[in-house]
């Protein structure tokens, strides 16, 4: 059954780990619906964030398969209910649309939006929510004509409480230790 | 090792010397002229090989590798001379073949100018690469190298890409050199989990009706012993995937055959009556489990396996040891009862008969008078007292090749496996050749995939490299015709060959050569070729149509493995 997976992937800074990653999903015929990118909380360690629609047998195997790059530490795949995620939308309305009545208003102050700048001809209004949400306010704020429209791909954290990965390099520090033992 | 100065492009060769390079096969080019001119110095350290093409050089440098189990190294320069390792670069990947591949490039201010001969080889080769870097500064050069080394070679082993810039080869650094034996993202072999070896032994003693099935893993983790000394324990059948040909001696009781789409009828049909399937360094390949959902229905599955993303890959293991194949075997093979498994041997025996009886015999021992590729082999063998390295191209003869040519000794076969790279067989076995210089290379090729890379036979000429070429000529691309022949009613599309005179060629080369058409001149003529104190060339004229069989048509399962069309 296709449903949607947050795939995380820590890698080191390499160049050209995003096409290596990404070539994963190509080979595959698989869209990425979202992907993000950033430095963790390990320094030099970067965190991919990817967004895509597919089956868990298929999931299981890109993961695998990305983990298999020399450069990529660890690959973990989920399913939303198992993260907490959000994404930040961008929204340019027309200054003049605020005058005219109050719904704009009405209408941040209860998704939780809020105003980053305004000036004479426009006015941006920054949402961060799941993508549903953001589409939400999207359609509401066009009746007064969104002039630009962006969203960001998403972040995500997950339910446990530690950060997986610092554990995890434990581990492999000790799994390398072991198996030159082993020789 | 003293702290002055040296340049990148003597750095490139002292890092290959501290590795214990002792063969290159290559193409020098602009771009990396400069690593070239470094290696004018150091002739008598190391030896070059130049190919006639640079898909020769890194399929040479391929065969270097299977023969000798060391990192096969080959240069090329930018842009076309990069393009050209392509091929031979994904043949190695999908056959985990240990490759250094080094490239020069244009100069780093020049990169992404589409300046003269510049490709992004680095962009190219990532799907089929291990690992591949860039060098852009002198100072990285022996700290990359150290670490292709490392990468290609640990875990399951696969080729490795450096794309040095021309001004990096020029530049200078302080030369020291540090073999690599860690790198923090990488895990090159998982420690072995006693509890799943003691899982698996479990299984293995209850079987009834087990079959081993043995791969490249095997070979490439050294472990033909290991393999041996468990299978005369379990008294289990063993069948061999085509890469896994040669680790277990032909001749051996538990030997069962060949898997596979031409593999023999045994192992095949049996596979679906076994009751416990244990796939030693093997990846179940399509061309192996035929229908993956009809596939070894009655069997669990315990999968020996150095590369967790091949588990679960294909067919799903019920237990999964992971690790070098050298370390769990002899795990295994200490939890195990010693048993035989006498009555289930005899069914791959009566299947043996009846394959000898409807297929070998009439291959081995033809009655009708056109020369079969079968009894061409057999006699090679024969005569090669079953010591000599096969190397074979892709096709038909690649199948009876490998079915006839019997082995005694492990490290023997070179062929392109997954990837089926028509052409492999003559620059593969310059490489062969040089790898094992006291060995015997037969080469057994199609007229087809010879000449693909018929150049090879200037590289062959010029290193006098006594390499035993068989030409099997039927003036069709035979495989494809028998395909043609089977499922698309014998519409034969393009595949009927003009050939030139091979024995004019090969002369023209310099290389004694002799053509036979009929019966009578065939053991002769194999003789004479083995007798030869050099290379040769032997091209035997056989029946036209001839069909490679048995045969699981593509998409069909194991077990409907047909002995005849």
């Amino acid at each position: 059954m296709n449903q949607e997976y947050i795939i995380t992937v820590f890698s080191e800074n390499h160049i050209g780990l995003l096409t290596r990653i990404t070539i994963v999903f190509t080979r595959r015929k698989i869209n990425i619906d979202s992907l993000t990118v950033s430095e963790s909380a390990i320094q030099g360690i970067f965190k991919f964030t990817i967004v895509i629609r597919t089956t868990e047998e298929a999931v299981k195997k890109i993961v695998g398969q990305i983990e298999k790059h020399i450069d990529v530490l660890k690959a973990y795949y989920h399913t939303n209910d198992e993260m907490i995620y959000q994404e930040i939308a961008l929204y340019k309305v027309p200054t003049q649309a605020l005058y005219e009545s109050d719904i704009i208003e009405k209408l941040v102050r209860n998704s939780g939006a809020r105003i980053l700048e305004i000036t004479r001809e426009y006015t941006v209004i920054e949402k961060t929510g799941h993508k549903e949400e953001t589409q939400a306010l999207f359609e509401e704020l066009n009746q007064f004509r969104v002039m630009q429209f962006i969203r960001s791909g998403r972040v995500a954290i997950s339910r446990d409480p530690i950060e997986r990965l610092s554990e995890f390099l434990r581990e492999r520090d000790a799994q390398i230790e072991s198996t030159h033992e082993q020789k | 090792m003293s702290k002055s100065k040296i340049t990148g492009s003597q750095a490139v060769i002292l890092s290959l010397l501290e590795e214990g390079v002792d063969t290159i096969f290559g193409y020098p080019g602009g771009a990396i002229m400069p690593i070239y001119d470094a290696l004018y110095d150091y002739n008598k350290n190391v030896k070059h090989i130049l190919a006639r093409h640079e898909q020769g050089a890194i399929h040479a440098a391929d065969g270097y590798a299977r023969i000798t189990g060391k990192p096969g190294i080959c240069f090329a320069t930018s842009g076309p001379g990069a393009t050209n390792t392509i091929t031979g670069l994904a043949n190695a990947m999908l056959d985990s073949i240990p490759l250094i591949c080094i490239v020069g490039q244009v100069v780093s201010p020049l990169l992404g100018t589409d300046a003269f001969q510049e490709s992004d080889i680095v962009s190219i080769s990532i799907p089929i690469t291990k690992w591949n870097y860039q060098i852009t500064s002198p100072e990285e050069i022996p700290a990359t190298i150290a670490q292709a080394f490392y990468i290609a070679t640990s875990g399951r082993p696969g080729p490795v890409l450096i794309d040095i810039t021309k001004d990096a080869q020029f530049g200078e650094l302080e030369f020291e050199y540090k073999k690599c034996s860690k790198i923090r993202s990488y895990v090159p072999e998982h420690p072995v989990n006693p509890f799943k070896v003691k899982e698996a032994a479990e299984i293995i003693d209850a079987a009834q009706k087990p079959l081993l099935l043995f791969g490249n893993g095997v070979i490439i983790g050294r472990a033909e012993e290991e393999l041996r000394q468990f299978v005369e324990k379990t008294g289990i059948p063993a069948a061999w995937t085509l890469l896994g040909l040669s680790a277990l001696p032909s001749d051996h009781p538990l030997n069962v055959g060949m898997l596979g789409m031409h593999g023999n009828y045994g192992p095949n049909l049996l596979t679906n009556e076994a009751d416990v399937i244990i796939a030693v360094g093997m990846r179940f390949d399509d061309r192996v489990t035929g229908k993956v959902s009809d596939y070894a229905p009655h069997a669990k599955i315990i999968h020996l396996e150095i590369d967790p993303s091949e588990i679960n890959k294909i067919i799903k293991a019920d237990v999964a040891v992971l690790g070098n194949v050298k370390k769990t075997l002899r795990m295994l093979t200490e939890q195990v009862l010693p048993k035989t498994h006498e009555s289930w041997l005899e069914q791959f025996r009566a299947c043996d008969q009846i394959e000898n009886e409807k297929i070998i015999n009439k291959d081995l021992f033809p009655e009708k008078p056109g020369l079969t590729v079968g009894e061409a082999i057999r006699i090679a063998g024969d005569k090669t007292n079953h010591e000599a390295i096969l190397v074979t191209d892709v096709g038909q003869h690649q199948m009876i090749a490998s079915r006839y040519f019997k082995f005694k000794h492990p490290r023997s076969n070179v062929t392109s496996g997954g990837l089926g790279t028509m052409g492999f067989g003559l620059p593969a076995a310059v490489g062969a050749q040089l790898g094992a210089p006291d060995r015997t290379v037969v080469a057994v090729i199609g007229d087809g995939g010879f000449q693909m890379t018929v150049q090879e036979l200037g590289t062959i000429a010029q290193n006098k490299l006594p390499v035993k070429i068989i030409v099997m000529n039927n003036h069709f691309l035979g495989m494809v015709r028998q395909w043609q022949q089977l499922f698309f009613e014998k519409r034969y599309s393009f595949t009927e060959l003009q050939n030139p005179d091979f024995i004019t060629i090969a002369k023209g080369f310099g290389i004694e050569a002799h053509k036979v058409e009929v019966r009578g001149e065939l053991e002769s003529g194999i003789q004479k070729m083995i007798d030869h104190d050099g290379p040769y060339l032997l091209e035997v004229i056989v029946e036209k149509e001839d069909n490679v069989f048995p045969m699981v048509p593509a998409g069909a399962s194991v077990s409907d493995v047909m002995l005849e069309p």
